[in-house]
């Protein structure tokens, strides 16, 4: 075995985030660490990598007891890991990056030569097409990932430690990664792979540990395990389907759009939304899906066509104005766009809907209202920790998903744009924002736009499906014509007409 | 789930301003002004006396008021460094309007006080609504706007008195503003007590309060749910200018001269009893109560090291080392909860 760890046992103040957890790794193996957020997952590889001491337990490296243990140590006894917050800096070069903290140099004067050498020597080896001179801040998130994990694999690295690598890429930047991991895998590098994306870990994965809370569950064979089973082992209950069945009754339309344009990156985009129906927008990052609700909103300017309210021209969007249209937007950045995270979950919540009489009269706040306003609402979603008076920082993604959903109901909004609602949050919470969509549209009969990224969804939650790409609709689907083949296809077929994109293989069924 | 029922649920435990939350937060900073009161108390008798207690309370109000303006400025998620040059401008603005007025209205003292009083305010809610309009609608950074009005606004102030103090103020003036006590207790301190009562209400019970709360918090997020943040970022410039203009006028009263020299050290002292009171320098953090506490801390460090004799360039090194202390156990206490979540 390459690593072997044994009883491992990591305290908090607290909490006991590592709980006598045993873990091996073999050369050339895939070993996907699988567990809902704040299972463990993160603690682990930080004590593996150095981050954190260890309080308990052993850990073998190729049969070496390590006793101990630092980032240093770590990277020198070829254990690199790759973590979601990249370690690039963004205004380098893609070399000058690959050789960060450990600059080739005589006397403290660079070897810039050496240096360009090897690094294009390790790029190529990764067949990674980027400009070695390239400003890594105007890198696709892809590409500094690839970045990040070309410095890694500088060094002699026997185990890659790989922390959610694809929780920002698009499916086919996805692709690339795991030809790269089957590339590695082939050389003989283990690799730590954690993931709670149920799709690419049994695409990927040779073992699944599977990890709740700081206990370890189980490590099974990913080919014989049913993702049902894993869903279970995971969350420690029975989650049934995780897709609700919604039942779309459309009623009249009540938001539809003309020839949308928004300087380059949308042109003609036109489409309809009807009360009581859920439709999707799917295409790959940056192909523009997202900027069209955004512009709907008013968060990307708008320089051309027209969007009709319930018979209403909206000329030019601004998102109070459209707050006060009952049209409810969902960024798709909890952190950047969503949350103010220093303040409590109440603020948060009523934050949309402070100007109506709800929870204001002539510029006074109502705090008793508020307060059992924010009570009310969050015992609904079942958010933890109960108090409401608790900095949303302080909250898993999940409940601070939740949080913005709660918001989305404090205007009484009748039409929502939910831009990647699942984003980085666990199948626990994956599955209550599917049941707050189905609540919506069958109960309230509101009518949704969905964008995301995460095909899946589309496929099982849209009556009506359209398909982004390079700014514009490129095709339309509906009811049983929303199958992955077809929704796959239509991505295909835009990247022939794409000449920037020759000659890729097509997407992998996930 | 059905979303659409009337909000019932749990009984609430009361609104959020009643949580115990402020309460535990002030343990550390009223536990420290009780062991400075004590320790001063007994290494110096005159501390105890009701002379410099009231002089305490006194040289506090001033601090009290300029830092709550400072405060609305660091909430909002920027910092404010013309305070001071407010001060300075509002003082010979105040003096020089009155001194000016007093030779054609010499029998309606009131009145040129009035009229002195409100241009005071009138400039200080001007340095104010440039300021906000320069870090909201340019997006030009406040570290470089508010230097750059600091220098703008002592510059005026210098050139309009060649850096000679304005004398000639009404006795009215002086005497209400300044000397007059009632019930034991000078005048600024009710003033400063009354600015502590409005902005705790405006911060905890009016929309421009939890805006300001929200923006500083996350602009784009306050952005996206609607909010008008270059509105309401200029709002809380504007009320920060006019605080430290008051603060001005208070002074000048006390000195009895309008200064062009005035408030220079106050900048700092400002961000200090801020920062002490537990306001976050990165934005959408701070209680108004526990602000005027930390202006009260700093001023008792200043008196008592005054009665001990400590030489005040000593004391200016102290109110800095003070301010670098706050923020770094600022930031530890929050760097420490984030390693907890594993």
């Amino acid at each position: 075995m390459l690593l072997r760890l044994q009883g491992l046992v990591k305290r908090f103040p607290g909490v006991t985030a590592l709980n006598q957890v045993d873990l091996d790794l073999a050369a050339g193996e895939v070993h996907v660490l699988f567990g809902e957020n704040g299972s463990g997952k993160s603690t682990l590889v930080n004590v593996v990598s150095g981050t954190y001491p260890r309080d308990g337990g052993s850990m073998e490296l190729s049969g070496r007891e390590i006793d101990s243990w630092n980032p240093q140590k770590a990277r020198a006894a070829g254990i690199s890991p790759v973590f979601q917050e990249f370690s690039l800096a963004p205004d380098l070069t893609v070399e000058e990056n690959l050789f960060l903290g450990r600059e080739r140099n005589r006397g403290g004067v660079l070897k810039k030569k050496e240096m360009r050498d090897q690094g294009r020597r390790a790029l190529a080896e990764l067949d990674f097409q980027v400009d070695p001179g390239a400003r890594v801040g105007r890198l696709s998130r892809a590409d500094q990932q690839m970045t990040e994990i070309a410095k890694a694999l500088l060094q002699d690295v026997r185990v890659l430690i790989l922390d959610e690598p694809t929780a920002s890429l698009t499916e086919r930047e996805t692709a690339r990664l795991f030809e790269l991991i089957r590339r590695l895998k082939a050389k003989g590098v283990g690799i730590i792979y954690v993931s709670h994306r149920m799709a690419e870990i049994r695409h990927i994965g040779d073992r699944i540990t599977i990890l709740r809370d700081g206990h370890k569950i189980a490590t099974v064979d990913s080919s014989r395990v049913t993702d049902q089973e894993l869903v279970e082992m995971m969350t420690g209950r029975k989650i049934g389907m995780l897709f609700p069945r919604i039942d779309h009754r459309p009623g009249e339309t009540v938001l539809e759009v003309q020839g949308l344009q928004a300087g380059e990156r949308l042109s003609q985009v036109g489409f309809q939304v009807r009360k009581g129906e859920i439709v999707g927008l799917a295409g790959l990052a940056g192909g523009g899906k997202s900027a069209v609700v955004r512009t709907l909103f008013g968060l990307v300017r708008m320089t051309g066509g027209r969007i009709i309210h319930r018979g209403q021209e909206i000329t030019s969007p601004r998102p109070a104005e459209m707050l006060k249209r009952g049209i409810f937007y969902l960024p798709s950045d909890r952190a950047a766009e969503g949350l103010a995270l220093p303040r409590p979950v109440r603020e948060n919540i009523s934050m949309a809907a402070l100007d109506t009489p709800l929870f204001s009269v002539k510029g006074l706040l109502k705090l008793r209202r508020e307060g059992r306003q924010a009570e009310a609402l969050s015992s609904r979603l079942q958010i933890n920790p109960q108090s409401t008076e608790i900095p949303v920082r302080f909250l898993s993604g999940g409940n601070q998903q939740k949080v913005m959903l709660l918001r989305g109901l404090t205007r009484g909004s009748t039409i929502f744009l939910f831009d990647d609602p699942t984003v980085g949050i666990d199948v626990g919470a994956k599955k209550e924002v599917y049941n707050f969509l189905k609540a919506l549209v069958e109960d309230e009969k509101a009518a949704v736009v969905l964008v995301s990224s995460e095909l899946p969804e589309l496929l099982n939650l849209c009556h009506r499906l359209y398909v982004v790409s390079q700014g514009r609709l490129t095709a339309e689907f509906s009811g049983p014509e929303i199958t992955e083949e077809n929704v796959l296809k239509a991505f295909f077929q835009v990247q022939r007409k794409n000449p920037q994109a020759p000659g890729e293989a097509p997407l992998p069924v996930l | 789930m059905t979303l659409s029922q009337p909000a019932g649920g749990r009984p609430a435990p009361g609104g959020g301003v009643f949580s115990g939350l402020a309460a535990r937060q002030s343990v550390p900073l009223v536990t420290a002004l009780i062991v400075l009161f004590l320790f001063f108390g007994l290494s110096e008798p005159r501390f105890f006396r009701t002379y410099n207690l009231i002089n305490i309370l006194r040289n506090s109000s001033f601090l009290v008021i300029i830092s709550l303006g400072q405060m609305l400025a660091l909430i909002v998620g920027g910092f404010d460094l013309s305070v001071g040059a407010v001060v300075a401008l509002a003082s010979i603005t105040s003096a020089l309007t009155m001194v000016g007025l007093t030779p054609a209205l010499p029998d309606q003292v009131l009145a040129v006080i009035a009229l002195g009083v409100l241009a005071g305010l009138i400039v200080g809610g001007l340095v104010g609504l440039i300021n906000g309009l320069c870090v909201a609608l340019l997006k030009v950074p406040p570290f470089i706007v508010t230097l750059g009005t600091m220098s703008i606004a002592t510059g005026i102030a210098l050139y309009f008195t060649t850096g000679l103090p304005v004398y000639g103020l009404p006795e009215g003036f002086t005497h209400w503003f300044g000397r007059f006590k009632w019930l034991g207790l000078p005048v600024p301190i009710y003033i400063s007590a009354v600015m502590v009562l409005s902005l705790w209400w405006l911060m905890n019970w009016t929309l421009l309060g939890r805006y300001i709360y929200a923006i500083g918090g996350n602009p784009h997020a306050a952005r996206v749910s609607g909010i008008r943040v270059n509105l309401n970022t200029t709002l809380a410039y504007v009320i920060c200018g006019l605080l430290a203009a008051l603060t001005g006028i208070l002074l000048t009263a006390r000195v009895g001269t309008g200064e062009g020299t005035m408030g220079g050290e106050l900048i700092m002292q400002s961000i200090a009893a801020a920062v002490i009171g537990g306001v976050s320098i990165g934005g959408g953090v701070g209680r108004v109560e526990l602000v005027a506490l930390g202006a009260l801390f700093l001023t008792l460090v200043t008196n008592g090291m005054n009665l001990v004799k400590v030489e005040s360039k000593l004391q200016t090194i102290v109110v800095g080392v003070i301010l670098i202390a706050a923020v770094a156990v600022d930031q530890f206490r929050h760097r420490g909860r984030e390693d907890y979540r594993p």
